[in-house]
């Protein structure tokens, strides 16, 4: 159970059996007034955004959230399969629910599932991934309007910049938070 | 550390704390002047105890525990008791301390200027007001009108005044009356009205109804309306006054009620405040209002937020 006077960036809370993250906080308060906490969260399921006005008296109760490490396993009619590492059962997610991480999932990368009241509604990747190059033209040299950078494209289906020694079959690490070019595998 | 050491924390807390500087020492004129101004009129400086038994019973300020005492929300009580004792022109500027109160515009730790007046009334608090910010931007050297967050701010007098009940018609998406009845003032308030008040010069927000006026006397010249005051400039609330309750019981039956409710819903029950019940008979007519410092250097120093006023905030310590 949580207190208006708890809120801030990042709480998690359950409104009409929803869990919601808070991710944005304004306290005001008339002098000899009640407290005043408006607030935008993000539906942690659908992940529409909706703006709610709390006063000091209002309570919340905590989500049921839990993280577990899974394996991502394989894609199927739109719908992405993780195993969990500790019980093998078996987990889906929708391409909604997976986004953009799509672009960094490979058969056995390891995962952090979001699970609320047991049921998977998103995933949090590691922040670095190796993926193999799959497709790089030759660098076009005096290419000034792309720079010292050329696209390539990732087994994923992924493409982004990287520098231009980077040639299929090679394997690159990505930030998966910027999605950019780390490094070169050695 | 010796000097020149690589402390990045360090180096960029010593930047942040240089970067206030325009608005620091602006804040430290701003407070000698306003005492220059008090002292000039004839007002007796006065420190009262921030360490206090019994905080005024409201519904909606929270006080700080501090062993088996509390750090006081505002030095309103003990001011009057000064009052009732004959002290009849008393100033004070202080630190004052309310639970859980953080925001842009709010700081757990603030600075407030009070000032009370015996055998006076809310009005001529209003003309008080005009003069001292008249004195301050005199004292300093700045132009009656200054800008404001790319506005412009028009601290000439006079000062309009609008009523709580125009204030609603022009700028509130819900009637008054609905909305005291819904609960929803506080919020109306805030949302609704706040953001158009003051602009572009300051302006006196009165005639309160009753229930929003836990300390104010009842009107003589508007039946129905408490005699208090908010003052807003460029849609900050900037203090608060009153023309004060000097009727023991009546006091008495409001404090029991706003102590009620706080039970209700959970709160620090405080002790009743006795020794300023008993000295209420002795309270001549008067008039008090609470300025919050830290907001009239924000607005004089054209800063939208409270933390570039002061030299560190909660979260820096």
């Amino acid at each position: 159970m949580y207190n208006a006077s708890d809120l801030r960036k990042g709480l998690k809370i359950l409104i009409d059996k929803e869990p919601y993250v808070v991710v944005d906080f304004q306290f005001t308060k008339p002098g000899k007034g009640q407290a005043l906490y408006r607030c935008k969260l993000r539906n942690m399921i659908n992940g529409i955004m909706i703006d709610r006005t709390y006063r000091s008296v209002d309570s919340f109760e905590s989500a049921n959230l839990e993280q577990r490490k899974m394996q991502y396993l394989y894609n199927q009619e739109g719908h992405f399969y993780f195993m969990d590492l500790q019980s093998y059962d078996q987990s889906a997610l929708s391409a909604e629910q997976v986004g953009d991480a799509k672009n960094y999932l490979i058969d056995n990368l390891e995962v952090d599932v979001l699970l609320f009241d047991g049921r998977p509604i998103g995933l949090t990747l590691p922040n670095f991934v190796d993926l193999l190059v799959t497709r790089a033209d030759p660098w076009a040299k005096g290419d000034s309007v792309a720079g010292d950078s050329k696209p390539v494209t990732l087994e994923t289906g992924y493409t982004l910049r990287v520098p231009p020694f980077i040639e299929e079959g090679i394997k690159i690490t990505v930030d998966t938070r910027t999605g950019e070019y780390v490094t070169r595998v050695k | 550390m010796s000097p020149g050491s690589n402390d990045i924390f360090s180096q960029k807390e010593r930047q942040a704390l240089a970067a206030k500087g325009t608005a620091l020492r602006r804040r430290a004129a701003i407070i000698q002047a306003v005492r220059r101004y008090f002292i000039e009129k004839g007002y007796l400086e006065v420190e009262t105890p921030s360490l206090i038994p019994a905080p005024a019973p409201e519904l909606h300020i929270d006080a700080v525990r501090a062993g088996g005492l509390f750090l006081h929300t505002s030095p309103e009580l003990c001011m009057k008791r000064l009052l009732a004792a004959g002290y009849p022109r008393i100033f004070q500027i202080c630190k004052c301390f309310r639970q859980g109160e953080r925001g842009a515009r709010h700081l757990p730790e603030f600075t407030l200027l009070e000032w009370y007046r015996a055998e006076t009334d809310y009005l001529e608090l209003m003309d008080e007001c005009e003069d001292m910010v008249a004195f301050v931007l005199e004292e300093l050297g700045l132009p009656p009108v200054l800008e404001f967050q790319g506005k412009a701010l028009d601290l000439q007098r006079p000062w309009p005044r609008v009523t709580v009940q125009e204030a609603f018609e022009r700028y509130a998406s819900a009637p008054l009356e609905q909305v005291l009845a819904d609960g929803r003032f506080d919020e109306i308030l805030a949302f609704d009205i706040e953001p158009s008040l003051g602009f572009p010069k300051p302006v006196f927000l009165h005639h309160y109804p009753p229930a929003l006026a836990a300390l104010a006397r009842l009107s003589r010249h508007a039946p129905g309306c408490a005699e208090r005051f908010e003052l807003y400039a460029a849609g900050l609330e900037l203090a608060n006054a009153f023309s004060e309750l000097t009727d023991p019981d009546e006091q008495k039956a409001r404090f029991e009620m706003e102590l009620a409710k706080r039970k209700e819903q959970d709160k620090t029950v405080y002790p009743m405040p006795e020794k300023f019940l008993r000295s209420l008979p002795f309270m001549p007519e008067s008039a008090g209002i609470a300025l919050g410092m830290d907001r009239l250097v924000m607005l004089l120093s054209n800063q939208k937020e409270i933390d570039p006023v002061v030299c560190f905030t909660p979260e820096e310590l």
